[in-house]
């Protein structure tokens, strides 16, 4: 059976001014795909996703989840709806510890953000932080989960802003440039645990280190200039010669250089 | 028992033994201070809690002062009637300038709640039949609960300790609970709490309503314990003064307002007594404050405390075996 398609980008374009972002982009999501995005820096990847959680309002085209028209829903209903977003530079609660915003995100799930005459602790909400210590053991993070999240280590901050995505249980994950910065030991260990993710979970990355997407997507999309240049196998886009052209290409001279 | 919890027990029986320790003129004063701390924890909701910092919280106390002041003269000086009537009236005032406010932030913010602020300033002051104008609204009759008359300074005290008691309690559970924590959020990343799902503005409003509602309770108070009310109450440096309250006294925490309340109260009736130009004083030490101690008294305190614990670490290292062992007895 087919699976079903889960979110739809219909000619979708985005100008600033006079300045053309994106042009008429149409892209069909299929359930539990993972479509790796790539392109050269300026291609609109980045900016593709703020459409995509509403952070930013296209200037033409529609965008439809599960077959609604989402394109003027704000971006926290999108949230709840299940599109989910990680940011491509940390944007995490810096003077909380890793525990609270884990929580803040667990209470959010769990519809216990209006409670105003309870306080939050272990003994009142059991369940929430066995939630949160379960999920901070599963990411190995249990000697850091009361620390400021600010004296942690870049690479450790990076997993926290996956982390806070992947608690939602999105049904859409938007990843932007997940191992950016990171070492090739941490960057190992985020593979890992994007590769464990559950199936029926879709995933859209947007990454630039190529082993890693290569890796992890199923279908690769090639941005360049504002518009979709390849959607394809990534077997198909790593050997193409555009592609080789503009993006691979640059890279394996700048390795060699 | 932990410190903390002796130390509030203390601060509580040191608070209900006053009328038995204190003069009538410093058991006012401790009146004055508890009312005007309930209006800084109000406006702490906003500024300390939130990370919206209001240049406009006299309108509230003045819509629940001036609500209380009409009612008691005109209908009844009912406890319940203006209290509730002042809390009522300062809701809607606030929820109406908080759905403007709330869709700016930072300076804008600030500047759009001075306006507003400024705006129900000068309706006071020229409905002259009304609000009595520059004069003022004199010869309010103090508070009644069925025939029992709060004209007696001391009864009059026990009923601002008892609410005051019951909001500061109020107002830690709700920064404690999973909704104050979302308002910390918006403090913190109000980008990322949008991202994990939560209607921000929404939250806001619902802060400056709280923050709003209560500041109209202080005012309701404050016209009691004057019974007196006029339109420099309402005026912007009344919230110029509350917003240095929160500050001097440490932003953000709880105790921090009801410190930076006492502190501002005592300095001003001591510094007036000798001078007329008490305001420059206070804001030479607002300054000094802001630059040395920007975390205010708490923050000052915690300072202290820890220099201390640690000069007595360092002796408890230095050969006090017993001592460590004491110590650990305490811990399990």
């Amino acid at each position: 059976m087919e699976n079903p398609v889960i979110l739809k980008i219909d000619r979708v374009g985005m100008h600033f001014g006079g300045l053309e972002i994106l042009k008429d982009v149409s892209l069909e999501v299929k359930k539990g795909e993972r479509i790796g995005i790539i392109g050269p820096n300026g291609a609109g990847k980045t900016t593709f996703f703020n459409i995509l959680t509403g952070d930013l309002k296209p200037s033409s085209g529609s965008i439809y989840y599960k077959g609604e028209n989402i394109t003027n829903v704000a971006n926290f209903k999108r949230t709840n709806a299940g599109i989910v977003r990680t940011f491509q530079r940390n944007n995490l609660l810096n003077e909380l510890t890793v525990l609270d915003n884990l929580l803040l995100v667990l209470q959010r799930k769990h519809h216990l953000q209006n409670v105003w005459f309870k306080k939050r602790n272990e003994k009142k909400y059991p369940k929430l932080f066995e939630e949160a210590n379960q999920l901070i053991k599963t990411w190995g993070l249990e000697k850091r989960a009361n620390e400021i999240v600010k004296k942690l280590s870049y690479g450790e901050q990076r997993q926290i802003e996956i982390l806070l995505g992947i608690a939602i249980n999105p049904q859409v994950l938007l990843l932007d440039e997940p191992t950016a910065g990171m070492s090739q030991a941490e960057t190992d260990y985020i593979v890992d645990l994007l590769h464990n993710l559950p199936k029926d979970l879709t995933v859209l990355i947007i990454e630039h280190d190529l082993e890693v997407v290569f890796g992890l997507a199923d279908r690769m999309v090639v941005l360049y200039d504002g518009g979709i240049l390849i959607d394809g196998d990534p077997n198909e886009v790593r050997n193409d010669r555009r592609v080789n052209e503009i993006y691979i290409g640059k890279e394996e001279a700048a390795a060699h250089a | 028992m932990n410190k903390k919890g002796f130390v509030l027990i203390a601060a509580v029986m040191l608070l209900i033994f006053s009328p038995f320790i204190f003069s009538l003129f410093y058991l006012n004063l401790v009146t004055e201070i508890l009312i005007l701390a309930i209006f800084a924890l109000s406006l702490n909701i906003l500024v300390g809690y939130t990370g919206l910092v209001s240049l406009g919280h006299a309108a509230f106390f003045g819509v629940g002062a001036y609500m209380s002041a009409i009612l008691a003269r005109e209908i009844s000086p009912n406890f319940f009637l203006t209290l509730f009537a002042s809390l009522a009236a300062a809701i809607i005032a606030s929820a109406i300038i908080g759905i403007f406010c709330v869709k700016v932030s930072g300076f804008y913010f600030l500047m759009l709640t001075l306006a507003f602020s400024q705006m129900i300033y000068s309706f006071v002051h020229q409905s002259t039949t009304i609000t009595g104008g520059s004069n003022g609204l004199s010869g309010i009759p103090s508070p009644l609960i069925g025939s029992l008359d709060f004209s007696n300074p001391v009864y009059f005290y026990y009923l601002i300790l008892l609410l005051f008691i019951l909001i500061y309690g109020g107002l830690s559970l709700i920064v404690h609970s999973p909704f104050g924590q979302v308002l910390i959020g918006i403090r913190e990343n109000e980008t990322r709490l949008k991202s994990m799902g939560y209607h921000t503005t929404l939250y806001k409003l619902a802060a400056f309503v709280l923050a709003g509602g209560l500041g109209g309770v202080a005012g309701s108070l404050y016209t009691s314990f004057n019974s007196f009310i006029s339109p420099s109450d309402v005026y912007w440096t009344m919230s110029g003064s509350v917003l240095i309250m929160v500050l001097i006294g440490g932003s953000g925490t709880m105790i921090g307002p009801v410190l930076g309340a006492a502190f501002i109260v005592i300095l001003e009736t001591i510094v007036s007594s000798y001078t007329t130009m008490w305001m420059m004083i206070i804001g030479i030490i607002f300054i000094l404050f802001v630059v040395f101690f920007p975390k205010g008294i708490v923050g000052l305190g915690k300072l202290l405390f820890q220099s201390f614990s640690k000069s007595n670490k360092l002796s408890a290292i230095s050969g006090k075996k017993s001592n460590a062992l004491y110590n650990n007895d305490v811990k399990n």
